[in-house]
């Protein structure tokens, strides 16, 4: 495939970065707004009801924090990646791209456990104020992980080749970003009671 | 001969409201306290792991930017959401829901 054959993603760099780049930084500004206003009316509302304190002391702390663990450590893989793929090794890259995922796949199961214990006790998205926003914050959360499991592995399918290794850095920009909404979930729904 | 001592007496009554205060808002401490280790633990993923601190510089002021409009909701909004009375106004139902919630029973105004 020649190079002008290629998506314009991948060739051209107007503002000085390469466009794909620039489109996932963009992506980030606009979940910025989208998790940020979310947590803002959270933090908002939770300060207005101190009753949900009580609420809150029913979340599984010990889960929260594991699944935090697992989120740090998928990101240092897909930083990892981010570099074998600069080395231009993608067999490397691709590898850890998919440990990457699989630490998705982790969170994602811990997850469901968790929400499995707080459905059967009788905390579902109804049960007031607390779980309405629990659920909603951390469930969009979960959607995120869950896309980008997928772009994860579709990258690292390329990347395994040596093909469109630039893809590696792109995705590893979203998994950190994601990793950093959960790093303020955590404080906020399972130690904030 | 004055046996003036070389430590500078700050207002002790001060230190102590202080003390004191945080002591009232021990919640507040602790959320402080718990967003601000998040808030590292943030910092240090975006410098180290997604490297916004070598990026073209209008990156992070583009994510600054997002990160003002959500300052700018949360103080335009929160005024009116946290608190459940004003002026001219009453939230009955929020604060209702407050009072039975901690146990109390409702009072009516």
């Amino acid at each position: 495939m020649s190079t002008s054959a290629k998506p314009i993603a991948n060739t051209r760099s107007a503002t000085g970065i390469p466009t794909a780049r620039l489109i996932t930084w963009w992506v980030i500004a606009s979940e910025i707004v989208i998790f940020g206003g979310l947590l803002a009316t959270y933090v908002m509302h939770r300060i207005g009801h101190p009753e949900w304190a009580d609420s809150a002391s029913h979340t599984l702390t010990w889960t929260g924090a594991f699944n935090t663990f697992v989120l740090l450590t998928s990101s240092l893989c897909a930083v990892l990646a981010h570099k074998a793929a600069d080395a231009r090794d993608g067999p490397r890259a691709a590898k850890l791209l998919r440990l990457t995922s699989l630490g998705g796949l982790i969170f994602l199961s811990v997850k469901a456990y968790e929400w499995t214990i707080d459905i059967r006790e009788g905390f579902v998205l109804s049960s007031g104020g607390f779980w309405s926003f629990y659920y909603a914050l951390a469930g969009l959360h979960a959607l995120h992980v869950l896309a980008g499991m997928i772009i994860l592995l579709i990258v690292a399918a390329d990347a395994a080749k040596n093909r469109e290794l630039q893809r590696v850095e792109c995705i590893g920009l979203y998994w950190h970003f994601v990793d950093i909404v959960w790093i303020f979930l955590f404080p906020l729904l399972y130690i904030a009671r | 001969m004055t046996n003036e001592s070389h430590i500078h007496h700050p207002n002790y009554v001060k230190v102590w409201a202080a003390l004191v205060g945080s002591m009232s808002h021990v919640r507040y401490v602790l959320l402080f306290a718990a967003f601000g280790v998040a808030a590292i633990k943030a910092y240090l993923v975006a410098k180290n792991f997604m490297h916004v601190t070598v990026e073209k510089r209008f990156v992070p002021y583009l994510l600054v930017l997002c990160l003002l409009f959500v300052v700018i909701l949360f103080a335009g909004a929160a005024p009116d959401v946290m608190k459940h009375s004003g002026l001219h106004w009453n939230k009955d139902s929020a604060k209702q829901a407050v009072q039975s919630g901690m146990g109390a029973a409702p009072k009516h105004e």
